[in-house]
């Protein structure tokens, strides 16, 4: 097997860790590479486009990455995302706090 | 050379409403600091603080005030240490009189408690304001207001500490300018410093959340592992002239400091981290340093600012009917199958039986609710709950509701059992920005 076939059965969660927070309707992500030689990965594996594309029922509005190189960490934002936030949403996890696991629970290898 | 001056040391003894005492309690018996902050604020905290204001006027303060400060006090005058704290809600003047009522109780003579007041804004921000990055105006919502307060800066605090406060109550207080400002104080760090500020506000951002930084809110076994998470520490922060700050914990306490529970914590609820904005600073994360120094000690540096927000943000509550949920679980072979059909019911019988057009979301925990709209769904799960949940100014639809997934016991597919139903009052929160100018924090101390 290629080392692609041997990353396709490693979820994000063997290389990262991540913590997600609320303000309104907007959900953001932070996603840490646990070892710095990992972040290059880490970087191409989660692009605000595929993050969209992923979930797209969920993630109504835009995508923003900001990197954190010197930290090896990634910071999501993910607009319109909450499905009204805590004001509106009927999700028992109004404020998306278990979202930081939908990115944890990806595969490295998208496909 | 002359020594440099010891750093001044600041706990958390709190980092949300409803967060432990005893924590807070080991921090200041033997953490010697010079201050604890007990952060206990959220948007809609301060909503409902405010229905138990127009409920009670003698309330609308934090609900567990009485039984923190009772313990609190006299430890903290015993240690010299000093409180801020914005359990003062929507009603920082019984928070204050209360302290001091609790004060004089336990002969804690001549201590002095100061309220900050001001952050009520209703007098003077019109509804005609239009609401921060949506169309509209407040009068455009169409809901009775229940209160608005602008978030005060550590200008507001600064006054207090000037003034000997051993207790400083307000109400919404910024979560990091109840950090920044002791700093302020105690190094003599100037109002116009913005790189100062910003190395505070860093200090102030860490700390707001508690155990969120020494290992809660961390902890996935096998993954990431928290020593002692049920007896988990706050968190101490030893701080520099310069604004560098130590982050630790007691070596008693359970948790941990590690650059990982530190850099989860330094974006959190963060958007651009070159771009943090407080009433204080528009702050700098974007080059912070964290390196662990010792074991549970992690040193951070490099937080930098810009010039502060010309206005300052405001939280407007509105009450917005109310909220019901109600639940029944099934389990054992089918049980996701039985569970999805009592899903189906629900919704229509709620539809078509009732005409109930009002919000209404079902999930099937256990198969699929967190994740639900992200498209994530388990198979064949064996121990299932239907959760309807359902938000209407109408209460009469939610009771409908609650009945219904009630009558599934009977009703509906086999095996259910476990019903449980609940009402809730629902508040909407808006924000609008208002002029720091119009905004003016009063100061009064009170003597016990």
């Amino acid at each position: 097997m290629s080392e692609i076939g041997h990353n396709a059965r490693r979820l994000i969660r063997d290389i990262a860790h991540a913590r997600a927070g609320d303000k309104g309707n907007t959900s953001n992500i932070s996603v840490w590479a646990n070892d710095p030689a990992d972040f290059a990965l880490l970087k191409a594996a989660l692009t605000p486009e595929r993050i969209k594309r992923t979930f797209p029922a969920l993630i109504k509005g835009r995508v923003t990455r900001y990197e954190l190189e010197h930290l090896s960490g990634l910071n999501f934002v993910l607009e319109e995302a909450l499905e009204g936030g805590v004001n509106r949403s009927l999700n028992l996890d109004s404020h998306g706090k278990s979202f930081s696991y939908l990115i944890l629970g990806l595969p490295i290898e998208e496909h | 050379m002359a020594a440099p001056a010891r750093p001044y040391r600041i706990g958390t003894g709190a980092g949300f409403s409803s967060d432990r005492l005893g924590p807070a309690l080991d921090l200041v018996r033997d953490g010697r600091l010079d201050c604890l902050v007990l952060e206990c604020l959220g948007e809609r905290t301060v909503a409902f603080a405010h229905r138990d204001k127009r409920a009670d006027p003698a309330k609308g303060y934090n609900a567990h005030l009485e039984k923190r400060l009772k313990q609190l006090l006299p430890l903290c005058r015993a240690k010299g240490t000093r409180i801020i704290t914005n359990m003062g809600a929507a009603n920082p003047r019984a928070a204050a009189l209360k302290t001091v009522e609790i004060a004089r109780a336990l002969g804690l003579t001549g201590l002095k408690v100061a309220c900050i007041e001001g952050d009520d804004v209703s007098a003077i921000v019109p509804m005609s304001t239009p609401l921060y990055d949506e169309p509209g105006t407040l009068a455009d919502v169409g809901l009775q207001l229940v209160g608005m307060n602008a978030y005060l800066g550590a200008d507001a605090v600064l006054p207090a500490l000037e003034a000997g406060a051993d207790v400083v109550i307000g109400g919404r207080l910024a979560d990091p300018s109840m950090f920044l400002a002791p700093l302020m104080h105690h190094f003599g760090w100037r109002a116009d410093d913005a790189a100062l500020a910003g190395a505070g506000t860093l200090v102030g951002h860490l700390m707001e959340c508690g155990m969120q930084v020494t290992g809660g809110y961390f902890a996935d076994p096998g993954v990431k592992e928290v020593d002692r998470l049920a007896d988990c520490g706050f968190p101490i922060a030893e701080v520099a002239a310069d604004g560098t700050a130590v982050i630790t914990k007691l070596e008693a306490a359970g948790g941990c400091v590690t650059p990982a529970t530190v850099k989860e914590q330094l974006l959190y609820e963060v958007h651009d981290p070159a771009r943090y904005l407080t009433p204080d600073v528009t702050a700098d994360f974007s080059r912070v340093r964290v390196e662990e120094i010792a074991r549970d000690r992690v040193r951070v540096s490099q937080a930098s600012g810009r010039e502060r927000p010309a206005s300052l943000k405001v939280t407007v509550g509105f009450d917005d009917g109310w909220h019901g949920e109600a639940g029944v679980s099934y389990a054992g072979p089918g049980a996701q199958g039985r569970g999805e059909l009592a899903a189906r019911i629900i919704e229509e019988r709620i539809r078509k039986a009732h005409a109930v057009a009002a919000d209404l979301r079902v999930d099937v925990i256990g198969a699929s609710s967190l994740f639900a709209t992200a498209g994530l769904k388990a198979q064949a799960a064996q121990d299932v709950r239907v959760h309807a949940a359902m938000r209407s100014r109408n209460r009469e639809d939610i009771e409908t509701l609650l009945w219904e997934v009630e009558s599934l016991l009977c009703c509906g597919p086999a095996g259910g059992g476990g019903y449980r139903g609940a009402i809730t009052p629902c508040v909407m929160t808006k924000s609008v920005l208002v002029p720091r100018e119009k905004v003016r924090p009063t100061l009064e101390v009170m003597i016990a």
